[in-house]
């Protein structure tokens, strides 16, 4: 047990816990000003239903005694065993704050999946579908993958959940904007974002609680949480320049929402690799995934899904990017494994089955949960509700009495 | 006794007002407005879609004025107001009837 080390992932833990708001900030500043707040509890309420439920049975699921490499079994159902001592997970913390800083995760891409939803779910649905998806497919994939599950096993790399955060949510994502289909006023053109400066607030927040996430993800405070903080900065910055330059080339000037987008897309697409790759091509993945997100962005208009805030193109696209990236530039000297372009060829088919393994999983399982919620509460609000905006029809209230 | 209203430029609202003032205009009411004409509207951009806003912003001034200093005032604005490029805007001239001043009961002229 580590003083400093607890003490540093204490830090980290509350950083990614300021991601869920800092997200509802950026997500709350993209939709019309009649969803701001319903866009909001998407994030916030699930503060309260992820937290709790992690509490209950979900960290057992994912971090419990392996069952056959796909789940983790019963014996830390509603903690039980998860107190002061070190787990098998981190040998230098306590247990209950290993749980703490992945409870934070969980909460994290369950929220971010809600940007594909937003503007049209009803609310009842938006809270069981995410406590379905959180037990169903987030605790199994964090489980495959940092849970001494089949990926991980199979020597998948995923630093801080490229696969398992952002991948994830991305395919959850998908499969939330084909089931429940385009927003009604969508083809008029008169979606615009209500307020870009809080989206550029939140944006900026996520940057900061970013380097808990990925630093913290080393587990420890060392030389690897180091490397993790300086690749993840690099990666951010050179995915502003990335999604700037394409943006500026196609549609004739830089947008402050591109500036935004594009460093999250660094971020993404860093944080499978954060803890393996060296820093120059941690810049580079950052760059390549600037441009790679602006692209997988405009592929819904071309393939006609409404994901309303661009979780499939900037999380789906850049996390699978990054996952591949891994594949590419890992390298021993930062953490042990080489990639290709260290002469480990196979580094990079792993990676891409855990690529194609998430996608599947994810996609297929979340449409069942849907179809199942929709038969239950009914997933979609009513048009009238979805035309006056889910803040009044759904929550009673209105953001802005100006 | 004329009403004037003019749709102008909203950057332009401080200059016309200043010029109107050295005339003597002592009352105007402005509202803020959307609409378009000529100049029809703009192009906005988010993540590489764009979304054409049919409506601009422009800003329109309510003027009552004697039928006498009309055509001084109407060079005012049009001079103040315009660029030269196209949407500067219009100016729409109203006949009154009768105006009243809330505070006194008065009619007419005097209550302008």
């Amino acid at each position: 047990m580590s003083a400093v080390d607890t003490c540093f992932i204490i830090i980290c833990a509350m950083l990614v816990m300021l991601m869920t708001p800092a997200l509802a900030l950026f997500y709350g500043g993209l939709v019309r000003s009649r969803n701001v707040l319903s866009t909001t509890m998407h994030s916030f309420s699930l503060l309260g239903i992820v937290s709790i439920l992690w509490l209950l049975i979900g960290y057992s699921l994912a971090f419990g005694p392996d069952v056959g490499g796909i789940i983790g079994d019963l014996s830390h159902v509603a903690l039980k065993n998860v107190g002061l001592e070190a787990s098998g997970y981190a040998a230098s913390i306590p247990s209950v704050l290993f749980m703490a800083f992945q409870c934070m995760f969980a909460v994290l891409t369950i929220a971010l999946a809600s940007g594909a939803y937003a503007e049209r779910i009803h609310f009842p649905a938006m809270l069981l579908f995410s406590a379905l998806w959180l037990i169903f497919i987030y605790c199994p994939m964090a489980h495959w993958v940092w849970g001494k599950g089949w990926l991980g096993e199979m020597g998948a790399l995923d630093f801080a959940g490229g696969a398992v955060v952002h991948m994830t949510s991305g395919a959850v994502a998908l499969a939330s904007a084909h089931v429940l289909g385009p927003r009604l006023d969508l083809r008029q053109g008169q979606i615009a974002p209500h307020n870009l400066p809080m989206t550029i607030l939140g944006g900026g927040l996520l940057w900061f609680g970013w380097f808990g996430f990925n630093a913290g993800s080393a587990l420890s405070a060392g030389e690897l949480s180091a490397h993790a903080l300086v690749t993840t900065h690099m990666a951010a910055a050179a995915g502003i320049l990335g999604w700037m330059l394409i943006e500026w080339k196609h549609m004739g000037k830089p947008t402050t929402l591109g500036a935004v987008s594009g460093a999250l897309a660094g971020l993404v697409a860093i944080t499978p690799a954060a803890g393996f790759v060296e820093v120059l091509p941690a810049t580079l993945i950052g760059l390549v995934g600037g441009m790679v997100c602006y692209a997988g962005v405009l592929l819904k208009n071309r393939l006609g899904y409404d994901d309303a805030l661009d979780v499939v193109g900037i999380h789906g696209v850049g996390g699978t990017w990054g996952a591949l990236a891994t594949g590419l530039f890992a390298s021993k000297a930062v953490n042990g494994v080489d990639g290709l372009v260290y002469g480990n060829p196979h580094q990079l088919f792993i990676q891409f089955v855990s690529v194609v393994a998430t996608w599947a999983f994810a996609y297929t399982v979340a449409r069942i949960l849907l179809y199942a919620v929709n038969a239950v509460v009914g997933l979609r609000a009513k048009p009238e509700s979805e035309r006056v905006g889910l803040d009044i029809s759904e929550h009673n209230e209105r953001a802005y009495h100006i | 006794m004329k009403k004037i209203e003019a749709i102008v430029r909203p950057s332009k609202v401080d200059e016309i007002k200043t010029a109107l003032g050295t005339l003597g205009v002592h009352g105007m009411t402005l509202i803020e407005v959307n609409g378009f004409g000529r100049q029809r509207g703009y192009r906005e951009v988010y993540r590489g879609s764009s979304r054409d806003v049919q409506f601009v912003p422009k800003v329109k001034l309510e003027i009552m004025v004697h039928d006498e200093s009309l055509e001084e005032i109407l060079s005012v604005i049009i001079t103040t107001a315009r660029t030269g490029e196209v949407g500067d805007g219009k100016i729409c001239i109203l006949p009154i009837e009768d105006v009243i001043r809330i505070r006194t009961g008065e009619r007419g002229n005097e209550a302008l």
